[in-house]
């Protein structure tokens, strides 16, 4: 444990390091680097231990704080969710040291690099806190660390606002959560996890408390309005963060407050995947409709998170109906894809930040034939693409495959309640699996090969190593766990009792059946990769000493073609979204070519966010309407306030008095 | 996972006979039409004639242009190793490979629509998008009409469900309708009328051939022969669906009823093909919707 903290030491320390020397950009960017990835590499020692060998490591010093002590500890739950922040902030910010460089005249690095050393460390903090003021303060920390690094572009107006969103979203988020902890306290009579005893007959109130402060920071429908405003106007290795990283303690949040309740109640499993289903689905079809990179993939972050809630559900389903495997798979399976979508979202993230410096554009329709001049970036892309479209040999598709065999399973189940739910989620995950598919076909197809659609794509020229290892990294890690997932039942069994509060040995049928049955899954998807390797050298061999010529790409007899031709982000996706028009709002103006020589013709697609247009603004602006009437009671007169106070003096003394 | 030798026999017919289907299904057609028809065996031929030849490629396209062909192949083949054929195991059986094999699918198609979009063309561009838009339909419903077995059989793999729902045979229902489904898919994953046609002349109306123009040589053979297997690969899966009890019969008679249900079924999509016209694009969803719906109502049927 306090391997954990020197590390968190370490960060913080060069942090503040790079603030000192921050009108240097050379020192600050090397304090930052080296100190977020030797921090990172110390913490893994005890990460991996614990992973690997079990237990928990626990530390609790006394702090003066009310209510407060200073309590901390690893379990395997907490480790899964350490391995993943100090992971993916090793790539992170050896990509952001050249990232930032491009930015070293007009900003300040050293401030960058100071909250990014306090967002990794305070999401550590949150991860291993087991006090709620401890929790709380973390968790705050990271909210407004993280708000400075959204704020970074603070020139662009479109910054500011999404910072600002941002701001004002997370911090509704917190106020559900201190609503949260003071009800778990309230009985025990004590902040720290372990004496948390759940209030009498408000545990549904507290789970929904809970499901909207920790959902508002993973991102669920209608709960995630700010995400796709705030990750794209960050710095690239920073959205890589927040995605990867920072969404996944409103999961981790989650799974903490199922170990609080000895057994949850089956409602909450049904919420759950409903929840899950809305936000997968959902959230997949407004990526697709997205022309900029970076937006897409913060919907399609969305998107990740409901597959994580609908795991959760069928967790808790099979946790309060007494099916282990449903409560394994499920509860595995939102974990694997927590780590999953830690890195392809990570690499796909780096890859966009790639092609911003390189091309000066995200939007996908001015991009194009990226894969020429830009070779590294665009197989980093291509294989995140993969894996994050749920497909064989990525890893994405090894987490929802755990929970299709959750969903298989259920189907036979004897309830038909259970038997009704894993058809629903089988019907949902091969919905959103296909829809991630069109998505990321999407996003690879039009952004990265083809014809290029603008000079500047055309003569795209590839990133530096600091920018192209990190993410052919990540990458390659999508790829490593696609090909072992025999592994991954070793490793996530303990995390599944961490949360149940079970021994993990009643699982151990189970999970040594699930583990052969994973090897089983690698064997096949080796097949796969094998009879490619065996094509390729067939096509290689006969192709040899044949003639291949080079021309151009058929066009019908067409003389003069041009890339504006070529499909675009909209014209893709059109036949989707016209079967899924009632779930989006989307806004066309159409100016058709008329007369018999047309001068000019248009056509502007907008795809608007309907729950912030049509339901976050209008609320908002009805509560400031309302609560405007209370101006009436500030209008800066001393001798009226003096009045108040009175008042309510005689008012409290009144009551008292009583 | 077992190995077993009749599994490993199945392949290798599978791989050999498989181009046979085309043949069958265009000799109906002629016969319908009128005609005399082209050899049983033309695919052979083209394939042959196909990959003897050199290539051109596209300038704007790059590796991933390459790849597809070959992607798509591979994960056809591996899709053989699970789908089991005339009432015996296949190759690779493990609980889940039926999702595996959807999942599988999914990789050939997204490297298919890569490969297209590749080349720049707006005509590849648009077969990719329906491609991939209608894959999305056909999915769902696979999945849920298999699931919906499952629950019958209590069997969690291809080979388990296949086999079961042959013994129990049509008493439930859910086969018969999971069966209508499958019959919708098939023709639809092999563009086949009514969801797509073969033989269309214009390239607006294309889905899979508007995908493949620019492929030529090695390449396109690939893509011919990858076609034929998947022919056969839905083909075994739908006969695996509604044959009837054969768990008594001897070796040969499962094996004839599979190799006739091949032959019949090709048959069937030639009547098919000459006696219907291809549905307008914009209709398409919708018969693939309803093949979904037969799969949820087998579901719901084995749900009560």
């Amino acid at each position: 444990m306090e391997t954990v903290l020197i590390a968190v030491a370490v960060i913080l320390l060069s942090g503040i390091m790079s603030l000192i020397f921050n009108k240097i950009p050379t020192i600050s960017t090397v304090f930052g680097v080296l100190g977020i990835v030797f921090g990172c590499i110390v913490g893994l020692l005890p990460v991996t231990a614990i992973l690997t060998e079990g237990g928990v490591d626990a530390i609790a010093w006394p702090w003066s704080v009310p209510g407060g002590s200073f309590s901390a500890a690893i379990d395997p739950l907490s480790a899964v969710f350490l391995a993943i922040i100090f992971v993916i902030s090793i790539p992170v910010a050896i990509y952001g040291a050249s990232y930032l460089w491009h930015y070293r005249t007009e900003h300040n690095l050293g401030v960058v690099w100071f909250f990014t050393a306090v967002l990794i460390a305070s999401m550590t903090m949150v991860v291993v806190a087991r006090n709620a003021v401890l929790f709380l303060v973390a968790w705050e920390v990271m909210s407004v660390s993280s708000f400075f690094l959204v704020a970074f572009e603070n020139r662009k107006r479109s910054v500011r606002r999404a910072s600002l969103l941002y701001l004002i979203a997370t911090h509704i988020g917190a106020a559900f959560l201190l609503a949260f902890f003071l009800l778990m306290g309230r009985d025990s009579g004590s902040l720290d996890f372990n004496d948390f005893t759940p209030p009498v007959g408000m545990a549904g109130l507290v789970f929904i408390l809970a499901l909207i402060g920790f959902g508002s920071k993973a991102g669920f429908i209608p709960l995630h309005v700010w995400l796709p405003e705030a990750h794209p106007a960050a710095p690239s290795h920073i959205s890589a963060l927040l995605s990867g990283v920072m969404l996944k303690m409103g999961i981790y949040g989650l799974f903490r407050t199922l170990t609080f309740f000895y057994q949850p109640e089956y409602w909450w499993g049904i919420v759950l995947i409903a929840v899950g289903l809305s936000s997968g689905i959902l959230g997949v079809l407004l990526a697709l409709v997205q022309t900029n990179m970076k937006r897409l993939l913060a919907y399609s972050s969305v998107e990740n998170m409901g597959i994580i809630a609908i795991g959760m559900g069928m967790g808790v389903l099979g946790w309060t109906t007494n099916s282990p495997v449903l409560m394994i798979f499920g509860f595995g399976g939102a974990l694997m894809h927590c780590v999953n979508h830690a890195m392809f979202k990570s690499a796909l993230f780096l890859a966009a930040g790639s092609v911003l410096q390189r091309c000066g554009t995200l939007n996908l329709n001015q991009l194009g034939g990226l894969i020429k001049g830009m070779p590294r970036t665009s197989l980093a892309a291509l294989i995140a693409s993969i894996s994050i479209a749920g497909l064989p040999i990525g890893n994405g598709f090894v987490g929802e495959f755990f929970l299709y065999l959750g969903a298989l399973s259920g189907v036979s189940s004897a309830r038909t309640d259970i038997a009704g739910a894993s058809i629903a989620i089988a019907i949902g995950l091969a919905l959103i699996a296909g829809l991630a598919a069109v998505c990321f076909a999407k996003f690879f197809g039009i952004g990265f090969i083809g014809a290029p659609r603008s000079e500047r794509a055309a003569h795209a020229v590839e990133s530096n190593w600091l920018m192209t290892v990190p993410m052919t990294l990540l990458a390659g890690l999508c790829l490593i766990i696609g090909l072992s997932s025999y592994a991954i039942p070793q490793i996530l069994g303990p995390v599944v009792a961490a949360i149940t509060r079970t021994s993990s040995q009643p699982f151990g049928g189970t999970w040594s059946g699930a583990g052969t049955l994973l090897g089983t899954l690698t064997l096949a998807t080796v097949v796969v990769v094998i009879l490619i390797v065996v094509l390729s050298v067939f096509r290689y061999l006969i192709i040899r000493n044949r003639v291949v010529r080079s021309s151009i790409t058929w066009d019908c007899g067409y003389a003069a073609p041009s890339a504006k031709m070529q499909y675009r982000g909209y014209s893709f996706v059109q036949i989707v979204t016209g079967l899924f028009a009632g779930l989006l709002s989307i806004r066309k103006r159409t100016v058709l070519p008329a007369g018999l020589f047309p001068r000019s013709s248009l056509l502007m697609v907008k795809a608007p966010d309907a729950f912030l247009s049509n339901f976050f603004e209008p609320l908002f602006r009805s509560v400031g309407w309302t609560l405007g009437h209370l101006r009436r009671l500030q209008h800066g007169n001393l001798q009226l306030y003096i009045l108040y106070i009175l008042i309510t003096l005689l008012a409290l003394m009144f009551w008292k008095l009583q | 996972m077992k190995s077993n030798l009749p599994a490993l026999i199945h392949l290798l017919l599978a791989l050999f006979a498989a181009p046979l289907l085309p043949g069958i299904i265009n000799r109906t057609k002629a016969f319908m039409a009128g005609r005399n028809g082209q050899s049983f065996f033309q695919t052979y031929f083209d394939i042959f004639k196909l990959l003897q030849k050199g290539a051109v490629y596209s300038r704007t396209t790059s590796w991933i242009f390459r790849s597809g062909p070959i992607v798509n192949l591979a994960v056809i083949i591996t899709g053989l190793m699970v789908v089991p054929f005339a009432a015996s195991p296949a190759l690779m059986v493990f609980d889940g490979d039926l999702i595996f094999f959807a999942a599988a699918l999914g990789l050939a198609r997204f490297f298919m629509v890569l490969a297209s979009l590749d080349t720049g063309s707006s005509f590849e561009g648009m077969g990719a998008s329906r491609e991939i838009t209608y894959a999305l339909l056909v999915e769902p419903a696979l999945l849920v009409g298999l699931l919906a077995l499952s629950r019958v059989s209590h069997s969690f793999s291809l080979s388990g469900i296949l086999y079961t729902s042959g013994v129990i045979g049509w008493s439930v229902g859910a086969p018969a309708l999971v069966g209508g489904a499958l019959f919708v898919l098939f023709l639809a994953e092999n563009s086949r009328i009514p969801i797509d046609d073969p033989n269309t002349h214009l390239e607006l109306t294309m889905i899979h051939e508007v995908m493949v123009l620019d492929h030529c040589g090695p390449d396109f053979a690939f893509i011919q022969y990858a076609g034929a297997l998947k022919l056969w690969l839905f083909g075994a899966l739908f006969i695996g669906v509604v044959s009837p009890n054969l768990t008594d019969s001897g070796i040969w008679i499962r094996e004839g009823f599979a190799i006739g249900g091949m032959i019949l079924l090709s048959v069937a999509v030639g009547i098919v093909e000459s006696s219907m016209a291809r549905l307008r694009l914009l209709k398409v969803p919708q018969l693939l919707v309803g093949a979904g719906a037969l799969s949820m109502l087998a579901a719901i049927l084995v749900l009560g």
